[in-house]
């Protein structure tokens, strides 16, 4: 029971009986918070600042995000008043824990907000006595929640629901995760982002530590094909809500070309274990290749076959690069194998540099790179053009986005496909003990070559189409920095996940492009966002259960829940079960 | 000494069946330290031949050269007449698996998947089979599910196999150890060590286990200090010192042999050899 102490380091007993007010004030702090909202936070000139905060009694939508997280703050807050006893609904959710970091997100976001307002609208001076009791309402509630006792681990996410109210939660979470998504690419200034950011931020967080996500995800685990299929229809009407507007669309092109490829790198270290550091060379294969072949008038060769012979020709050739890499580079392991494939990146550039004619053949025009690459036509569908479908218009970057999810639905397939076959078994073993799974008959070097040439393969499909959407392709798009970029978004995403991998992609490319002012500084930054991910959460943010006991070799609470986890895999591939699944 | 010792090999009491392993004069020398010296060894099938001697005496270097981990600077290793390649995953694939002195289990997964794992190299469906998950695949997968299951309770862990390795106790560990090997389809099992560590009670089990093993048509060679073990279980006995094989033959005549007291206790008049296990 010891875990269910206050975060303060004060004896339980000397808490005990400030309980109850810490519930109360957590609750009026909160109230006072969206007192906050509905006066002015930011001085009646001062309409620059976070998109407009100047009106009293009318909240700007900002501020509704705001009122919401301060909405359930109190909520958590005065749950255990309300539900006195242990019950089921009290036992539900993690009423303390989710209060304390309510109160955490309320402080953070106060804090943005002023600080925003001080630096957009020049000076805290601007801030107007709303704004400060947001902040004052933030530390109240968040010294109310340090008080608090840690509650006992959420009952929610074992509640049995039926299919039909989890398919409705599945399909109102997404709807959500869209709106937001929208709303927080529709945004203009960056302090504005950055609240928007922070609020998000904290909201998940509320909800996982309390146990509200832990519902969520068993609908989504109890329904995972609906929830795939629901996840890939979100991300196919994210164009419509876009009005058109080519800047997010493009953002969201280059997130998606750029998970593409990180979920290539992902099968290299996340599923085998070996460390890459020239991967973006393999992206920069399947490019070079479409882009010659794409019948631009840069190219020198002239046959240009369909697009989608294209591809497969990209894919094949960037694994036969990455079959070159890997045949001498394996042998070496560890640090070796990473300064290796650094050198190989390096290489790999400098070659396209030379490709000029001058010393051999002109096949990429040196350091020019090939232009014009012409736009992707299939069957008189032009994706160079906007369309008008459904009575919406739907810019170019849009068609690339929606060819971009088709190649990223390949690619997690096979991630996904590999990762559970013998396949993948093999990479677990080599992983876990190489030595021991060679003695036990795994083909240790085919595998990893596989993973090599296999991964390649995949980020040189990813490539085909970035030559397409880029226009042109030079050598100096492919530089180290953009490896050590990738294999950044495999580890802060998570390490053999296909979703963490998405998230880490999505932060690392979506970050630069909204935070404009922080990208003389967004090297330093992540760098520091690496760190403390280190420190905190080695395995990533959503972390692949067999990774994340490699991380803490010692923690047995964790080694049970994954053993849940892992029996309600094989039930999947019991012999009854995979021959009835299968055929649907 | 080699000369003494040649025609003993020999002198093998008629044997049952024919030469499964033959192992002739396999030496490895690390640099200047000779490992393991001359050492001719023939396992026949259908029968468990045991390999003791004092620690240090090459036992489990020798093991290294039979499975491959280690290429013998000198000797040849023949299994089921074909030459073995050295190379510990062509070893399992002429059907000769392992377990280890110290336990090396895939401790990060379940028991069910690391005997899955075992059966890696007698399955074939390949990257594209897994992706479109095709017929070959789905058969595979089932099948090796179903073996494993089966070896799993063949060595008493059926209620195991979705408990992740590391968290088995240290006897289920070995256990394990052995079904991941018996998953590669073997002719002949080596074991190193396999009742280290073990109770009295897990001893007997781990016996019984391995006239099971035999039972089944393997031929068994197991490296033991327990010498009741050793004598109970073994049709024959290697005892190897300072990387030469010392004395060859049933139990009672190793058992019963000065030379073989003598590594092991040390005579008043010899040098000291260290470990009495005895």
């Amino acid at each position: 029971m010891s875990r269910l102490t206050s975060a303060l380091t004060v004896p339980r007993e000397k808490l005990e009986k400030y309980q109850t007010a810490a519930h109360i004030g957590g609750v009026v702090a909160a109230l006072l918070g969206v007192a906050s909202a509905l006066m002015t936070w930011a001085y009646k000139d001062a309409h620059v600042a976070l998109d407009d905060v100047t009106y009293s009694g009318a909240p700007s939508a900002l501020q509704y995000n705001y009122i919401g997280l301060a909405v359930i703050a109190a909520l958590l807050f005065a749950g255990p008043l309300v539900f006195r006893k242990p019950g089921p609904v009290r036992d539900w959710v993690a009423w303390n824990t989710g209060a304390r970091f309510a109160g955490y997100g309320l402080l953070a976001t106060g804090f943005v907000a002023v600080a925003a307002i001080g630096i957009e609208a020049g000076g805290v001076i601007n801030v107007d006595p709303g704004g400060w009791l947001a902040l004052v309402a933030g530390v109240l509630a968040t010294v109310s929640g340090l008080v608090l006792f840690r509650s006992p681990d959420p009952a929610m996410g074992k509640i049995k629901t039926h299919s039909i109210v989890q398919i409705f939660a599945i399909a109102g979470g997404l709807a959500a995760v869209l709106f937001a998504a929208a709303f927080a690419l529709g945004l203009s200034g960056p302090g504005a982002f950055l609240f928007y950011l922070t609020f998000a931020g904290s909201l998940a967080f509320v909800l996982v530590r309390a146990g509200i996500f832990g519902w969520f995800a068993k609908c989504a685990a109890d329904n995972k094909k609906i929830m795939v299929l629901a996840a890939f229809f979100v991300a196919f009407v994210f164009p419509f809500t876009q009005n058109g507007s080519d800047a997010n669309m493009s953002i969201a092109t280059q997130v998606l070309i750029f998970a593409a490829t990180a979920l290539g790198l992902n099968i290299v270290v996340g599923l085998v274990g070996l460390l890459d550091l020239g991967y973006i060379a393999f992206l920069g294969a399947g490019a070079f290749t479409s882009a010659v072949l794409s019948g631009s008038l840069y190219s020198h060769f002239h046959w240009h076959p369909p697009f989608i012979v294209t591809v497969l020709i990209s894919g094949c050739v960037s694994s036969l690069l990455g079959l070159i890499i890997g045949t001498p580079t394996l042998r070496v392991s560890g640090d070796y194998l990473a300064i290796v494939t650094l050198a190989f990146g390096e290489i790999f550039r400098i070659t396209m540099n030379n490709l000029d004619g001058s010393d051999g053949p002109n096949i990429t025009n040196g350091s020019n790179g090939i232009n014009n690459v012409p736009e992707l036509n299939f069957l008189g569908f032009n994706f160079g053009q906007a369309h008008v479908i459904f009575g919406i218009q739907v810019g170019r970057f849009a068609n690339y986005f929606w060819l971009m999810l088709l190649v990223l639905a390949v690619i997690m397939v096979v991630f996904v496909n590999l990762n559970r076959s013998r396949i993948g078994r093999g990479w677990v073993a080599i992983r876990e003990d190489e030595l021991a799974a060679e003695a036990m008959g795994v083909n240790t070097f085919g595998l990893k070559i596989l993973a090599f040439a296999g991964g390649a393969f995949l980020a040189g499909l990813a490539g085909a189409v970035k030559a397409h959407y880029d226009i042109s392709v030079t050598p100096d798009q492919y530089v180290f920095l953009e490896s050590a970029f990738l294999l950044a978004a495999v580890v802060l995403g998570g390490m053999g996940t296909v979703m963490g991998v998405l998230v880490g992609a999505t932060i690392l490319k979506l970050l630069p492009e909204k935070l404009r002012f922080f990208s003389d500084y967004r090297l330093m930054l992540f760098g520091l966002l690496l760190v403390f991910m280190m420190r905190f959460r080695p395995e990533g943010i959503i972390a692949d259960e067999r990774r994340q006991l490699e991380f803490h070799a010692e923690d047995e609470d964790l080694a049970e829940s994954v053993e849940e986890e892992l029996i309600t895999y094989h039930d999947h591939f019991n012999p009854d079960a995979l021959t009835t699944e299968d055929l649907r | 000494m080699t000369a003494a010792l040649a025609p003993m090999s020999d002198q093998t009491p008629a044997a049952p069946a024919e030469v499964l392993l033959d192992a002739r004069n396999v030496t490895m020398q690390f640099g200047g330290l000779r490992a393991v010296g001359d050492v001719s060894m023939q396992v026949h099938t259908g029968e468990i031949v045991g390999l003791i001697g004092p620690n240090g005496a090459g036992k489990t270097t020798f093991f290294n050269c039979l499975t491959g981990l280690y290429k013998p600077t000198a000797g040849v290793v023949t299994f089921a007449g074909q030459p073995l390649p050295p190379r510990p995953r062509k070893v399992v694939y002429a059907g000769m698996a392992r377990t280890f002195q110290n336990i090396r289990l895939f401790h990060n997964m379940t028991a069910l998947e690391n005997v899955m794992v075992g059966r890696y190299c007698r399955t074939k469906s390949n990257a594209i089979d897994a992706v479109f998950r095709l017929p070959r695949h789905r058969r595979e997968e089932r099948e090796a599910t179903e073996r494993s299951r089966e070896l799993l309770a063949f060595v008493g862990l059926e209620n195991k196999a979705d408990t992740l390795s590391r968290n088995l106790p240290y006897g289920d560990q070995r256990r394990l150890e052995i079904a991941r090997a018996l998953a590669t389809d073997p002719k002949l099992l080596l074991l190193d060590e396999p009742t280290a560590g073990m109770n009295p009670q897990e001893t007997r089990e781990a016996e019984d286990l391995i006239f099971r093993i035999r039972d089944l048509g393997l031929a068994v060679l197991v490296i033991e200090h327990d010498m009741r073990f050793i004598f109970n279980l073994c049709d024959r006995v290697y005892c190897l010192v300072r990387g030469e094989v010392l004395v060859e033959g049933v139990g009672d005549v190793v058992q019963n042999d000065p030379r073989v007291i003598e590594a092991y206790i040390g005579a008043p008049t010899a040098d000291e050899e260290d470990g009495s296990d005895a």
